[in-house]
């Protein structure tokens, strides 16, 4: 990586770092002491950093380090309070966002903001769609040209197809199409990677590296340490609006880097993120939860599970594997036509939320913002809403009820709000999921289903929710967890079972985990129904019939 | 980020903070300016009879307003109320016979009726609230002209105009109802876990269904509530002008209804409810009016100005930026 001299001091590192020898020049984008605060709050404390042509500068820091406010000043959202922006050597200042599109600086934000009613070709030339002799919309040429452009991202589907038909990977990968389809000098990815597969972010990492070649810039904005160190060739770190760091990533460790990011000895850091693993639960005999048999078409094939009191079930397999259905149908917000629920036992009905909560089942949905918080209700209010019946007499509500169980929580879970009245909106996305499991815990459940509860979370809130999720196997609660990172739930699981297209595929226990069986027993998987298509086509061929399609 | 998002974000914060003031506060303050305006230039207006006079015109709109309100606080809309206040002046002047008490009762029964077939609909079937709402403004007219078979009625019941027109300790009967309800609805909003469903449901629907909420139930209970204070509201006025006039009573009283609880700041996106806001959004409603038409503007004017001040209302929520 290291070719030529490297001018790297710690503070400001110029020059290309790339293969590709550009002689150090002007960077193309230049950040210089810029400051901004928010209602007195510094968001950003002088911060400087520099962009050249052709590298990928990684942005990494905990939640409400400043990223989203430093991006948000590049591209003309926020107007610094002090400092310059300097781009291809010229000051400028962006009125709003669409000047600095203009000029050539895209951002692809971690939700997608795509219209999910049109047609996958339609949302990739919204705004510029080609036109015919008559002014109207050249249908067929769109279609042809969006199918040529996904297939450079490797994704062959009907483009006239509405985009929302579509799995959120492919949703992401259609917008990372569109915003680097344009001619642009610097893209800004905010998380891109925090909704795609293994296999797209494969993709993805192919159309970084092609835009290096080409010669633009890329800000790289991620939680995933692994893709900073394999695709990145600056890291910038920010902490509490400061920048703290940037160098080559070659001259920092990994262990270093999350030291930087919490401001923490590297000692610490290295003991919290064993501590996650290092529990062992005692199970109990019977199992607190069992499902059986769940099944609806096109999504859940035969889906069973049991979860013993103690005991952290994981799910393993890759997006779209039928994981977040799978605990949706036992919560009873996925509709099934088959299947049953048990809860230590005793049946309960599918299909109602209300009847898994009272049965003591509790859920994290996988969507933290449309499906979780309720954002413009206080702290205290999300925590009891789940509890309100139990703490109500005839549906009137008990402050002393409610606030004895508020203060318990948010010192248990050390959720950091202003006050209980503070609006969770304003909370960050790792202490919002805080509430939510606090939320959760308010209802004294048996049985609890987190959807990937770490996801676009902070290094620190991570580490301090595994831990939760260790202790509260460890009071007995059976937990089915749900992570799109494999090694948390290799690390944080007594049990994983993998699914594959919606049905069960493995089971792995104890010493046989490992993040490369779950791998094989998917890929093993893959191999045999390939094969079973294969039978599929020239059922006269061999005798077998079970065949799944 | 959508561009129109886009658009309204590089707002600085301390413009946004306006903003917010002036939702939070905003109506006090129009309030105030109105009666200072009108103690100074309007003769008569300090009188102890106008004042009353004001109170007693509010009653209709501040009662539907406050139904509207918790509607509003589910992210819903009602637009039927004018309707159900006729279908309750043509059932009360239709059942007087059986005395007035039964006919109240009959009256408020409809109301709730109406109630149901909206709270259904919109609940329980998933027709969009304006949608639902919308065929009943037109249908429950309808109906109410059926039942009234169109013709105006002339009431005469000596319970119903001591409701309407009497006073203990010189505050008029139907300002103490409207009062009663304020508290109720107050009380269920603050205290209760219907209120905090209420908002739940309209600050994040799909949230309060994972959350164990009964959200459809809930919507029901709302729809039926606000059809019962527009049903009380008709028979109130009813009450009131002796005369049950199914083809005009409580005609575009939505559009007050819900400017009274906008203006209030309750956002239209749902997720709060502001009781005393919705209140004092009514009553800047009714000065508004009676200044105008104290100063020979008519009543076309009237309409005009409430049109612009839902707009305004609604604009600067908008730049606030959410609840």
């Amino acid at each position: 990586m290291q070719a030529g001299p490297v001018y790297c001091n710690d503070v400001l590192v110029r020059g290309s770092v790339e293969p590709h020898p550009a002689t150090p020049t002007t960077p193309v984008l230049e950040v210089e002491d810029v400051t901004k605060r928010f209602a007195g709050v510094l968001a950003l404390d002088h911060v400087s950093l520099q962009l050249q042509q052709g590298e990928v500068h990684a942005l990494v820091g905990e939640n409400g380090a400043g990223k989203s406010t430093l991006i948000k000043v590049l591209t003309g959202v926020y107007q610094p309070d002090e400092g310059r922006i300097r781009y291809q050597g010229e000051q400028i200042s962006f009125a709003r966002p669409l000047d600095a599109q203009l000029a050539g600086i895209s951002t692809i934000y971690q939700e997608i903001n795509l219209v999910p009613l049109l047609s996958v070709a339609r949302n990739l030339f919204l705004g510029h769609e080609p036109t015919n002799r008559f002014g109207l919309v050249d249908e067929r040429r769109m279609n042809r040209e969006a199918k040529a452009i996904l297939a450079g991202y490797g994704i062959h589907v009907d483009v006239r197809r509405p985009l929302r038909s579509l799995g959120t990977g492919v949703q992401q990968m259609v917008a990372i199409a569109r915003a680097v389809a344009a001619d642009h000098r610097v893209v800004i990815m905010d998380e891109p990677t925090s909704s795609l597969e293994p296999r797209e972010v494969e993709r993805l990492v192919d159309v970084v590296r092609r835009l290096r070649r080409d010669g633009v810039a890329v800000v790289y904005v991620s939680h995933r340490l692994e893709e900073v160190f394999r695709l990145c060739d600056r890291v910038s770190v920010l902490r509490d609006g400061r920048l703290v760091h940037t160098s080559l990533v070659a001259d920092i460790t990994r262990l270093e880097l999350v030291s930087r990011m919490l401001g923490r000895a590297v000692a610490d850091v290295a003991r919290a993120r064993t501590r996650f693993a290092d529990q062992q639960h005692e199970f109990g005999d019977q199992p607190v939860l069992r499902a059986t048999g769940l099944t609806r078409r096109h999504v859940l094939s035969d889906v069973s599970l049991e979860v013993r009191p103690g005991e952290v079930m994981g799910l393993g397999g890759l997006l779209g594997s039928g994981r977040t259905e799978t605990v949706k149908a036992i919560y009873g917000i996925q509709p099934v036509d088959d299947g049953a629920v048990e809860v230590a036992g005793s049946q309960i009905a599918t299909g109602s939320p209300r009847a898994a909560l009272a049965a003591g089942i509790a859920l994290i949905p996988q969507d933290r913002k449309s499906e979780g918080i309720i954002p413009s209700l206080s702290v205290r209010d999300n925590i009891v809403l789940a509890a309100l019946p139990a703490m109500s007499r005839a549906g009137f509500l008990s402050d002393r009820d409610q606030d004895a169980v508020v203060a318990r929580l948010i010192e248990q879970l050390r959720i950091k709000a202003s006050s209980p009245d503070q609006k969770v909106g304003e909370l960050s996305g790792g202490n919002q999921q805080k509430v939510l499991l606090a939320r959760l815990l308010a209802l004294n459940p048996r049985v609890l289903l987190l959807d990937d509860p770490t996801r676009g979370i902070d290094v620190g809130a991570t580490a301090e929710i595994q831990a939760l999720i260790s202790k509260l196997a460890g009071e007995g609660l059976g937990i089915v967890l749900i992570s799109s990172e494999l090694e948390e739930v290799v690390e944080g699981a007594d049990r994983i079972t993998v699914l594959r297209d919606g049905a069960v595929v493995g089971t792995l226990a104890g010493e046989e985990i490992s993040e490369e069986a779950v791998m094989t027993v998917i890929a093993a998987a893959a191999r045999e129904s390939m094969r079973a298509a294969d039978d599929a086509e020239n059922p006269a061929r061999d005798g077998s019939t079970n065949v799944a399609g | 980020m959508s561009l129109a998002e886009a658009a309204r974000r590089p707002l600085a914060a301390d413009r946004r903070q306006v903003f917010d003031w002036i939702t939070e506060r905003g109506v006090y303050v129009g309030l105030a300016v109105l009666l200072i305006f009108n103690l100074a230039f309007t003769p008569r207006f300090g009188e102890l009879d106008n004042i009353r006079l004001q109170f007693v015109q509010v009653v209709p709109v501040a009662i539907i307003a406050l139904g509207m309100a918790l509607v509003i606080g589910t992210r819903g809309i009602d637009l039927s109320v004018g309707s159900v206040m006729a279908i309750s002046s043509a059932l009360l002047a239709n059942y007087l016979g059986y005395g007035p008490v039964v006919a109240i009762l009959v009256g408020l029964l409809g109301g709730a009726i109406v109630g149901i077939v909206n709270g259904v609909f919109i609940a329980y079937v998933g027709i969009q609230p304006i949608v639902a709402t919308l065929a009943l403004l037109v249908g429950g007219r309808g109906l109410a002209l059926v039942i009234a078979q169109g013709r105006l009625t002339e009431v005469f019941d000596p319970t119903l105009r001591i409701l309407g027109s009497d006073r203990i300790y010189g505050v008029p009967i139907v300002v103490l109802v409207a009062l009663a309800v304020a508290v109720i609805v107050a009380v269920a909003v603050a205290r209760t876990t219907f209120g905090r469903y209420v908002v739940a449901i309209g600050g994040n629907p799909e949230a309060s269904v994972v959350a164990g909420v009964p959200v459809r139930r809930t919507l029901l209970v709302v729809y039926v509530l606000c059809a019962v204070l527009a049903a009380l509201a008709g028979i109130i006025q009813t009450a009131r002008l002796s005369a049950s006039d199914p083809s005009f009573v409580g005609n575009l009283i939505e559009l007050s209804a819900i400017t009274a609880v906008v203006v209030g700041g309750t956002p239209l996106a749902g997720g709060r409810v502001r009781i005393l806001g919705t209140l004092a959004g009514a009553m800047l409603m009714q000065l508004i009016g009676a200044t105008l038409i104290s100063h020979n503007l008519p009543d076309s004017a009237t309409r005009m100005v409430t049109a612009l001040i839902i707009l305004g209302a609604v604009f600067i929520q908008r730049q606030r930026g959410g609840p």
